[in-house]
């Protein structure tokens, strides 16, 4: 257990010997230290839990003082890690699903011209994120959550010659900063009211914070929690943070940095317990987010923002379980969505680069024929997500339903909200397989198709305004693959200008990243065995960080389980069911699903951009003016005062040195007067 | 103590009347002949008082040494040129100086006999100077246990005075302390007796450098890399 | 006057330093030939150690005696260097006075 210190050095080694050497490395090899490193990194995180388990479960616990941080009087904190059930949790999966996207992305950037410089972020991210779930006290947690914001804001404008991405790197960043009040603010009250910020010291007197105090700390780090995790109302950074590299989206905004707000309301778990009605608005807000994300998600075409708003809806799910005290199931959902999500972002990653970088799916089509790998394991991510069982996913969302069933009083409200959730969920996931991978038609042959499309119009406008408004359903989409067919040849001289391959066929991405895609694919199929609900012997996941949670609330009995699994699954079933009848047999017009409303998520990012851009921008304007006008006006004030008595005071300093003992000598003739008078005559 | 209150005040005024021919003679080494009794005077007074050692190096050290350097250093640069010839521009500076001076002095007496004339504080803290042993052994003893670091740094000062000697006083490319970046001072010549041996004689120099005194300092740069 | 049997106490060595100090002090503020403000320098030095040594013997203490051990070669040292930098002005600007050399101007 001693060796816990090597988990976060060996990607901070990773990270300085790619600043160092990054530039000079040639391509592959930047990649393969960066990969070792995490790998390595994984390896040992393995030893380390597989000590833990040997040890007795009271002795779960280790904590490792590396220095002295800050001894600033009675404020004491220690730079150390906390190694414990919980921790190791986040560590093994952190650094093994990593270690994967690390080996994605060799093949991902080939050829980017900052190859170095992405494999020094990733690192540098890898080893935030470590800190931030082995941190011992709040401070060093903080560092790496911190940390995490840094990368996510460098990996997202990562390719900043294009403007919009460096708009949305600032606009992650900024977001992010407001939930960081939060943090640190509750940093401050848990400081106050319990004298440190050391969790073993937080878990053993958690006693003392009671009433509204527990209630203003749990909703500060809630909203540290809103920035970090994309919940409402801070949602909005992370279907723009999409403008990344796919395996900074994959890595980074699907299945680690976004679940750090989940651990850290786990983490807080004892000071949550006495938390009262902020559980409450915990868990509201969770299943609000999850449900507006995923209407959201219904409309939209771009292959990564409906993985975005998935992953936005799915961290709702995940602060419906924490607010339910279901911590068991939003750690167990934390790891599952972190097999599927980053799969299925891998996926796409995959499918972009079949797609020469066209990430619009309604250019996509029929794509399983060219790309089989990536197909079959999309799959199994889309059946994982959409709660079939067995796959991971249906375990670990039925789980967080059924704690959702046994809350008091609005249980079955917040269960119902949590069930329509999962119906759109199995929708929009089939919508994105049925445009990418079936469908029949193959768009992208058909290069003008949408070249004069608004981007943001649903897919069902479009068609209509190609084939006349008078094709529906099959008929139209047959009518349409004729035109596609015939107009082939023509627009063969197009092809470069839109980037495909010049003989029109996707091609299967290399090995290097169908790898990870297999892995986290077998991931993503048996992650449910992490905690089976069937017996409690089956229960490792909740057996195993059950010392570090406190107040967890039990699910309901076995009966009332098996009854909800039964609904769920039969609301997937209807969900993907009704998608097909949409999509693929298009029974029933798209476009009068995708509402505008839902493609522009709710209008809510507009209405920031309303507000902030508006009577926010002229409440800026008036700070601004304070700043230039009264403080910069103080401060200028004071140096200018101070020039002009310089330049009185100047001729003192003639530069002639007798003059200067002149002065000494009058200085010590009124000392001498001084002792004088003090001797008292 | 007949014999010692004579002997002080003798060597009393030497030392006061040495002292007065540093500040009031006009050639330097006048001034530096002057230091020269006072140096000595002090150290009879140092007799006086038992610093047998101390009497034996402030003449070694100050009388044999120092003074000899000054005189060095005003023969090198040659007397008459050291003596500024034109009235003081700052008049006020001697009578501030005057009264300054008197100041210090009859404060200083006022302040010593308000004390009563005698010394206060602890006797004897770093070790006793009345016992048998000659003073020598007595100091010895001392700069080399109690005083030992201080002692070592002075080595190191010494060294480093001698370094920056060299570096002041050898003949650099460019000098160490330029005064030609200062616009405003007197355009003197230089001395061509540093610059070029074989030129004319250093007082013609001098007469030159003093009427061309409103010429511009661009001359003077020519001069010099001639 | 030696009637009176004036006793030799450290008041007079105190007295007469002070009166040494004073032309000294006197004579920097005065005089502009820097090889001059050297020696009045020189002078104030002096003072202080007639009285570190009238201090050491009155207070029978041979701490005073060291110190002007050390004034000693810290006036050797200071007379080195200071010399070695009026050579070097004197060098570039012959006849230079102390006011003369007023770069530190303010």
């Amino acid at each position: 257990m001693e060796l816990v210190w090597l988990i976060p050095a060996l990607p901070v080694a990773g990270f300085l010997l790619l600043l160092a050497v990054g530039r000079k490395l040639d391509e592959p090899f930047a990649g393969v230290i960066g990969t070792l490193a995490v790998a390595g990194s994984f390896l040992v995180s393995c030893v380390v839990a597989l000590d833990l388990m040997s040890q007795p479960e009271e002795k779960r616990q280790f904590v490792q003082t590396l220095w002295v941080w800050m001894p600033v009087g009675s404020f004491h904190v220690d730079f150390g890690f906390l190694l414990d059930p919980l921790s190791i949790t986040m560590c093994l999966f952190i650094t093994g699903i990593g270690a994967l996207i690390h080996l994605y992305s060799i093949g991902y950037m080939k050829g980017d011209p900052a190859f170095g410089k992405f494999f020094m972020y990733l690192n540098l991210f890898v080893a935030s994120m470590l800190l931030l779930v082995l941190g011992q006290n709040l401070l060093v947690t903080f560092l790496g959550w911190e940390g995490v914001g840094a990368c996510s804001y460098w990996l997202i404008s990562f390719w900043f010659d294009d403007k919009a991405n460096a708009t949305a790197g600032k606009k992650a960043f900024v977001t992010n900063r407001i939930g960081d009040c939060g943090f640190m603010l509750g940093t401050f009250l848990v400081w106050v009211t319990i004298g440190s910020i050391d969790y073993v010291e937080i878990g053993r007197s958690a006693g003392a914070v009671v009433g509204a105090t527990a209630t203003a700390v749990a909703l500060l780090f809630f909203l540290a929690a809103t920035g970090k995790s994309a919940q409402l109302p801070l949602f909005v950074w992370l279907p723009d943070a999409m403008a990344g590299p796919t395996p900074v989206s994959a890595l980074i905004h699907a299945a680690t940095m976004v679940t750090s707000g989940v651990f850290l309301l786990s983490r807080l778990s004892p000071i949550m317990e006495h938390a009262g009605w902020a559980n409450d608005v915990i868990a509201w807000v969770g299943a609000a987010t999850a449900l507006l994300a995923a209407g959201a998600a219904v409309a939209q075409n771009d292959i990564k923002k409906v993985l975005a708003y998935s992953t936005v809806s799915q961290l709702g799910f995940m602060f419906i379980a924490i607010g339910s005290y279901n911590y068991t199931g939003a750690i167990f959902h934390m790891i599952t969505h972190a097999f599927f999500k980053a799969l299925l972002f891998l996926g796409a990653g995959s499918v972009i680069l079949a797609m020469a970088h066209e990430q619009d799916m309604r250019r996509y089509g029929n794509l399983r024929k060219y790309i089989p790998v990536t197909f079959v394991t999309v799959g199994i991510g889309w059946l994982a997500i959409s709660g079939i069982p067995p796959f991971a996913g249906f375990w670990s969302k039925d789980e967080i339903l059924a704690g959702a069933w046994a809350v008091d009083g609005y249980g079955p409200a917040l269960w119902a909200v949590g069930f329509v959730t999962a119906i759109l969920t199995a929708f929009y996931m089939t919508r994105l397989m049925i445009m990418t991978f079936f469908g029949g038609v193959e768009n992208w042959r058909n290069p003008e198709l949408l070249a004069d499309a608004e981007p943001e119009v649903p897919l069902g406008a479009d068609a209509d305004a190609v084939e006349g408004a008078d094709g529906t359903g099959a008929e139209a989409t047959l009518a349409h693959a004729a035109t596609a067919t015939d107009t082939h040849d023509d627009h063969h001289a197009h092809d470069e200008h839109h980037g495909l391959t010049p003989d029109h066929t996707p091609v299967e991405s290399p090995t290097t990243m169908l790898v990870p895609l297999i892995v986290l694919a077998g991931l993503a199929l048996i992650g449910g065995l992490l905690n089976l609900p069937f017996s409690h012997r089956l229960h490792f996941l909740k057996e195993w960080i059950h010392p570090v949670i406190v107040g967890e609330h039990e699910l309901p009995e076995a009966a009332v389980l098996w009854v909800l699994a039964i609904v769920a699954i039969t609301g997937a079933v209807v969900g993907i069911f009704f998608a097909y009848r949409v999509y693929q047999q298009r029974k029933v017009d798209p476009a009068k699903l995708e509402k505008p409303v839902l493609a522009h998520a709710w209008y809510i990012d507009d209405t920031y951009a309303a507000v902030v851009g508006g009577p926010g921008e002229a409440a800026f304007q008036g700070a601004a003016d304070f700043d230039a006008g009264i403080v910069d006006g103080a401060v200028l004030g004071v140096a200018h005062g101070t020039d002009a008595a310089a330049k009185v005071l100047k001729p003192v300093q003639s530069g002639i040195v007798r003059t200067y003992a002149a002065g000494v000598a009058i200085g010590t003739v009124a000392l001498a007067v001084f002792v004088i008078m003090r001797m008292g005559f | 103590m007949r014999v010692e209150m004579f002997t002080f005040l003798i060597a009393g005024a030497i030392v006061l009347g040495g002292a007065l021919g540093v500040v009031l003679l006009r050639n330097p080494v006048h001034n530096a002949l002057s230091l020269v009794a006072t140096l000595f005077g002090v150290a009879v007074l140092f007799v006086i008082q038992e610093a047998y050692f101390l009497a034996a190096i402030q003449v070694i050290v100050y009388a044999g040494a120092i003074v000899i350097l000054f005189l060095f250093v005003i023969m090198f640069l040659g007397v008459d040129r050291i003596e500024a010839t034109e009235r003081d521009p700052l008049p006020a500076q001697r009578v501030v100086g005057v009264v300054a001076g008197l100041g210090i002095l009859v404060l200083s007496i006022v302040i010593l006999l308000a004390g009563g004339g005698e010394p206060t504080g602890q006797r004897s803290a770093t070790a006793p100077l009345s016992d048998q042993a000659p003073d020598i052994d007595r100091l010895g003893k001392v700069l080399f246990t109690d005083y030992v670091f201080a002692f070592e740094v002075t080595a190191v000062l010494l060294t480093v005075a001698v370094v920056g000697a060299v570096v002041l006083s050898r003949r650099p490319k460019g000098d160490p302390i330029d005064l030609d970046e200062f616009p405003d001072g007197p355009a003197v010549a230089h001395l061509s007796l540093f610059v070029d041996p074989d030129d004319e004689g250093p007082a013609d120099d001098t007469a030159d450098a003093e009427s061309a005194d409103a010429e511009s300092a661009d001359a003077d740069d020519v001069e010099v890399t001639s | 006057m030696f009637a009176l049997e004036l006793v030799l106490t450290e008041s007079w060595y105190l007295v007469l330093a002070a009166m040494l100090f004073s032309i000294g002090a006197a004579g920097l503020m005065i005089r502009r030939n820097l090889l001059v403000m050297f020696m009045c320098v020189e002078l104030m030095l002096n003072a202080v150690n007639l009285s570190f040594v009238a201090f050491a013997r009155g207070l029978d203490d041979v701490g005073g005696q060291a110190v002007v051990f050390f004034v000693l070669v810290v006036a050797a040292a200071e007379v080195v260097v200071g010399l070695g930098i009026i050579v070097a002005i004197m060098r570039r600007r012959q006849g230079s006075t102390a006011d003369d050399i007023s770069l530190m101007r303010g």
